[in-house]
């Protein structure tokens, strides 16, 4: 790749495509034999007597050399084949395939059409499956995803819109969820035993004013800090309030958790098979379902809030000093625009949204440990906004739904089996996948999924702008 | 007096780790500004290489001597972990060179949970311990029924810590790959203008990095005994903590933090409580970032327009 392709470095006889392409196949080899051979070769295990021992894969290694021979020859192939010189990206090239009139339908109708196919899924599941087997699809693939596309949206405002990088924004998740848990666990049963049904929607604007507090309270120390800098500090009061979490067992029973949090309830209409329950109420046969889909109903409405907020606020001048401050911190400074303030407010208003999403994501669990608040968390949601594309909503939920919901069907993939064994069990290479599609959509599109903007404000007609020209703040 | 020598000489060993580590973050971070998220995996991942080379050398081979075969391992392992290293560099950092500056990071993450999660695939979610090796340990003092030990595992330690800082340090300081390394720190495009193979430095800056950090890998492995896949995410941190405490971009500063972290660490689990040590080095880390950026040997950042 480097000095075979450089045209300015002559060669006597240029070797024949294939040949280049073998040798260099013949180095990635080399190289992955080095890269993956010790940990794949080798593999350290307890025999009998709980000694460690050393078992070798030599197959293994070798299926794998031999992968990657294999793939590096075709790509090298592929990349030294005769092409148009500065063509079109693929994208373009795709897109220009559609007539123009079929791309403005797409593009106007693309949204309605997917807040419809949302609204129409669970029924849709519903009445392919029928009764259990609906469950596992809303809540794994519905709920699941949806939570992580509200959770990247309420991020998206940090650090999409005022281009503040926060590597810890699962805190805020976590202040959400415990402060539901807690309150509806301890509070209320102590004070208003007869709130009890109601406790998901009390709790559910103190959970978001709770975060939105926490995100004033760490954002303030943060405010002179900008890009890397204060990537890690937020990265680090992330794991101290989960440290924090684990340790401080009066408060929060530590690892164990807190269980038997209360489900939400119909606006006070539970969802148990007593007489006043949901499906007796509404003269139904009592079964689990119903709350899920339920469930659904309020995460989409969580989440369209959410967007809808965000949307909102991009033209209001607070957003507008958001966007503002990512393209120009001294810049802003020098027009008056106040920093502090613009900063807090976008740390208070997407952790609020955090909060809103771990008090809900508490509801739907009943059960939370610190566990679930892990610096992977923050790392994935992250990933998810950056993957989006920063600052644009659709390519957020289609990355949310790509990652999410691509690593979850790796749990549905039991067929799998039938080729590599009994053992093989696809789940536990989600996160690798993960890993491994974070890297490549990187390298692939540095820019995210869609990479236009709209912007807000504009001098006579409102053009998409590349995301080249948007800037993603310096702190 | 007799706890709080044990504890110097505990942090001092523990620092010695984490300033090995440091350095690779502080490098990188100097010459392409860039916080490599996946150093403290590749940390992890030198662990696990160390660990099958001992076990190979020892159960298989037969090695006698315990120092030849730790002296083996310490090699295979720089060796292997610089390969990895090199091939992350190449195919998750170097296309994104250029471009804007939350890819890398992002890429950077990406590798870190491939990184830990490959090796949990490979070689399974269990702790693995090996037996004690290097047990032997000198009674300094024994004054109120308090003994203050230093273990041969701590000089070690200490001493192979000391002679690879100083072969670092010679090959930055007095070689011309150490002249076009600081050069590439000060102004990668003049460096490239120059005649400096900047691809070529920034390869090697990491390769550095990551053999140095298989050093602390190897060390790691003989001091706890001990090696897991999620092992890297928090000396990682703790390590970056000690770089940014030492003035990022700054190797003897890198080192002076690590030792710092290490004493600090060990303090605290002495004298306030052990579950909190982390929490006292997350807490070290943000407080030092936010009124203290430029660290203790660091250079000021200057706000351009």
């Amino acid at each position: 790749m480097t000095s075979a392709t450089d045209p300015n470095f002559a060669r006597p006889a240029p070797p024949t495509p294939v040949a280049r392409a073998a040798r260099e196949a013949l180095f990635a080899a080399i190289i992955a034999l080095g890269v993956f051979g010790p940990l794949l070769a080798f593999r350290t295990t307890q025999d009998m007597q709980n000694r460690l021992i050393v078992e070798t894969r030599y197959g293994l290694i070798a299926i794998v050399v031999l992968l990657v021979f294999a793939g590096r020859f075709l790509l090298s192939l592929w990349f030294t084949r005769e092409r148009p010189e500065a063509g079109p990206a693929l994208g373009a090239r795709l897109s220009g395939l559609m007539p123009q009139g079929l791309r403005d339908i797409v593009r106007t109708g693309l949204p309605p059409a997917a807040l419809v196919a949302l609204f129409v899924y669970p029924m849709m599941i519903l009445s392919l499956t029928g009764g259990s087997g609906a469950l596992k699809w809303i809540d794994n693939f519905g709920i699941q995803i949806l939570i992580y596309v509200m959770l990247a949206w309420g991020l998206n405002i940090v650090v999409g819109l005022a281009g503040l990088l926060d590597l810890g924004y699962v805190a805020f998740y976590a202040v959400g969820a415990y402060a539901y848990a807690l309150i509806a666990t301890k509070v209320i049963p102590a004070t208003f035993p007869g709130l009890g049904v109601w406790a998901f929607w009390i709790c559910l604007p103190v959970a978001g004013i709770l975060a939105a507090f926490w995100g004033v309270l760490l954002g303030f120390p943060v405010l002179r800090l900008r890009g890397d800098y204060l990537a890690i500090v937020t990265l680090a009061f992330g794991e101290i309030i989960r440290l924090v979490l684990i340790n401080w067992t009066a408060f929060s029973n530590g690892y164990e958790g807190i269980s038997t949090i209360p489900r939400p309830s119909f606006f006070g209409v539970p969802f148990n098979a007593s007489d006043t329950g949901f499906a007796a109420t509404f003269g139904l046969e009592f079964s689990p379902v119903y709350r899920t889909i339920f469930l659904y109903y309020v995460i989409v409405c969580l989440a369209l809030i959410t967007a809808w907020v965000s949307n909102r606020l991009r033209k209001l001048p607070v957003g507008r000093a958001w966007e503002a401050l990512r393209e120009d911190e001294i810049a802003c400074r020098s027009l008056g625009i106040n920093t502090v303030n613009t900063k807090l407010t976008a740390f208070a208003i997407g952790a609020m949204f955090g909060g809103f999403a771990g008090s809900f994501f508490a509801a739907r669990q009943g059960f939370i440990s610190p566990e679930s608040f892990t610096f992977m968390e923050s790392a994935v949601i992250l990933a998810i906004v950056v993957l989006g594309g920063m600052g644009s909503l659709i390519g957020t939920a289609i990355a949310a739904v790509a990652m999410i919901g691509g690593t979850e069907l790796l749990r549905e993939l039991d067929w799998l089996k039938a080729i590599f064994g009994r053992d093989f069990d696809p789940a536990q290479y989600r996160m690798l996948i993960f890993g491994l599609a974070m890297v490549a959509i990187m390298v692939w599109k540095p820019r995210g999924f869609v990479s236009t903007r709209m912007p807000t404000a504009f001098l006579r007609s409102r053009r998409a702008v590349s995301a080249d020209h948007v800037k993603e703040g310096h702190g | 007096m007799e706890v709080f020598f044990q504890q110097l000489i505990n942090g001092v060993t523990l620092g010695s780790i984490y300033g090995l580590i440091a350095i690779g973050y502080t490098m990188v971070f100097g010459i392409i500004g860039m916080v490599n998220f996946s150093h403290g995996d590749v940390f992890m991942v030198s662990t696990f290489i160390a660990l099958i080379a001992l076990m190979i050398l020892t159960t298989w081979i037969g090695v006698g001597s315990i120092l030849i075969a730790l002296l083996i391992v310490l090699i295979v392992a720089m060796i292997f972990t610089s390969l990895v290293s090199w091939t992350i560099e190449r195919v998750a950092y170097r296309p994104l060179r250029g471009s804007f500056r939350l890819a890398p990071l992002i890429s950077a993450i990406g590798m870190s949970i491939v990184l830990s999660n490959f090796v949990q695939v490979s070689q399974g979610p269990r702790n693995k311990a090996i037996d004690p090796i290097l047990n032997h340990v000198f009674v300094l003092s024994a004054a109120g029924g308090y003994q203050v030990t230093l273990s041969y595992k701590q000089i070690l330690i200490v001493v192979v810590t000391a002679i690879l800082l100083a072969i670092f340090w010679w090959v930055v300081a007095k070689t011309p790959l150490g002249r076009a390394q600081r050069a590439c720190e000060q102004d990668r495009k003049m460096a490239a203008l120059l005649g400096v193979d900047v691809d070529r430095t920034i390869s090697i800056t990491f390769v550095m990095g990551a053999a140095l950090a298989a050093v602390a890998g190897t060390l790691y492995l003989v001091y706890y005994g001990v090696v897991n896949f999620h092992d890297g995410f928090t000396p990682g941190v703790k390590a970056f903590t000690a770089a940014v405490l030492g003035g990022i971009g700054s190797l003897p500063g890198a080192v002076l933090g690590g030792l710092l972290i290490g004493l600090i660490e060990v303090f605290w689990s002495a004298y306030f409580s052990v579950e909190y040590k982390d929490v006292a080095a997350f807490s070290i880390l943000a407080i030092v970032l936010i009124f203290m950026p430029q660290g203790i040997l660091g250079r000021p950042d200057v706000e351009k327009v």
